[in-house]
């Protein structure tokens, strides 16, 4: 699989992860691919956190409104059933526990659940943005990432970045697998077939428990 | 009482060294000509309260570009590698705030309340240096409120009381700041006639605002 074709991968096997009724909020980049992916038999709300409930896809060329822009400033438009509301709404929502599910992208995410994805010291500091309320306030946080950047592993025992959340993540989705985050340590509950057990072990840094029923990872 | 003023009237009352808040979202619901002319007229050593700096050739993000601000609080400033590089070269400084804290410290300062406590941040940089309360059992950061001088918003519709609509999600930060600065300056799409916005449908009370601008279009 080329780049674009593991990040299609990965959102089409987190969309599975979204339930009729949902609330959810997409991150930048990959985790907005995920709502390509959604089935069409269930109803997921995608929330904005710039201010609204019903993000739908870009608009046409030539219909954009200046006025109706998602949370990375790009033009978007709104589905019917949507609602409009200011930002302390937005994360009254966000931080009350009415989102069921965020996905975001990591940079490091660790045994414990711990989650770094907003700087990187001396390098890039961009800021949390809505990303420290989201990942503490949603029901379920999936992440949606390359197993590894440049090889190394992203999987860590412990992040050595500055966090975004302390044990907040439930859910990893990559390339390579599915794996939940427990009590116990890292799960590996799904494995892509075209990587052994073996494979994904030295891709993490991490110790994976290795479930009896490890189940093919399928989109 | 006319709140309507000119543009050269309305920043008068911004001064050297105040804080203000600037509406909207990376530029979107930003009051773009008072904008313009702050910079134009080079107010500087003031501290900025917005939930991003946009771009550099859009909404506040032309301001820092001219180098208006000593201090930027802000959930986000990575969409304006000018903000990153005053930021890194210690030019201007530069306080990231998680966005929905920020939010809640806005309506705190205009709600009259003493702080507000969020779980948000907990276990990161974020909790240096605050108070840290245990509420049954769950841990909150106390973040106290942030007012600010003055408030620049921007409304889709405005009546001369200063009654404000809002298009879209051109709303965000405006409503929670018009409550949160000592003098609250609108820009106006469209200025209507007081009664041509239902009561029903105001989003921001007249009450909260002290000057309106624009409505040219």
């Amino acid at each position: 699989m080329d780049k674009n074709q593991i990040k299609a991968f990965i959102a089409k096997r987190v969309a599975k992860e979204l339930k009729d009724g949902d609330v959810v909020n997409l991150g930048i980049g990959l985790p907005t691919m995920v709502a390509n992916y959604v089935s069409h038999d269930i109803d997921v709300i995608f929330q904005s956190e710039n201010g609204f409930v019903g993000l739908g896809p870009a608009p046409e060329e030539g219909k954009e409104d200046k006025d109706l822009t998602n949370a990375g400033g790009q033009p978007v438009t709104i589905k019917p059933g949507g609602a409009f509301f200011d930002s302390a709404t937005s994360f009254a929502i966000i931080r009350g526990g009415h989102v069921d599910a965020t996905v975001l992208g990591a940079l490091q995410v660790d045994e414990k659940g711990n989650l770094a994805n907003w700087m990187i010291p001396g390098k890039m500091v961009p800021g949390m943005g809505g990303a420290m309320d989201l990942v503490t306030g949603a029901k379920k946080v999936i992440i949606a990432m390359t197993h590894t950047a440049k090889g190394k592993p992203k999987i860590l025992k412990k992040c050595t970045l500055p966090l975004t959340a302390a044990g907040q993540v439930n859910l990893i989705v990559t390339e390579m697998g599915v794996i939940e985050v427990t009590d116990k340590g890292l799960v590996l509950k799904e494995i892509n077939p075209e990587f052994t057990v073996e494979d994904v072990k030295a891709a993490t840094e991490a110790d994976l428990i290795i479930p009896e029923d490890l189940k093919k990872m399928e989109v | 009482m006319n709140k309507i003023v000119s543009m050269e009237e309305a920043i008068s009352h911004i001064k050297d060294g105040m804080t203000i808040m600037v509406g909207g979202f990376l530029g979107c619901g930003t009051p773009n000509k008072i904008i313009d002319a702050l910079v134009e007229k080079g107010v500087k050593d003031l501290t900025l309260i917005c939930n991003d700096t946009a771009f550099p050739e859009i909404g506040v993000g032309k301001m820092v570009v001219n180098k208006q601000f000593k201090k930027i609080i802000a959930s986000h400033v990575g969409t304006n590698p000018e903000t990153g590089r005053q930021m890194n070269e210690g030019e201007t400084e530069v306080e990231l705030v998680p966005q929905g804290t920020l939010a809640e410290q806005i309506r705190a300062a205009g709600a009259g309340l003493g702080g507000i406590l969020t779980p948000t941040g907990v276990g990161t940089v974020v909790e240096e240096g605050k108070r840290k309360l245990e509420i049954d059992g769950k841990e909150y950061l106390l973040e106290l409120p942030l007012k600010a001088d003055i408030a620049i918003i921007a409304g889709k519709k405005v009546d001369k009381k200063g009654n404000i609509y809002y298009s879209k999600s051109a709303r965000n930060f405006n409503p929670i700041m018009a409550m949160a600065a000592d003098i609250v300056i609108v820009e106006a799409e469209e200025i209507v006639e007081v009664g041509e916005i239902d009561p029903n449908d105001v989003m921001t009370l007249g009450i909260f605002v002290d000057y309106i601008v624009g409505g040219e279009e």
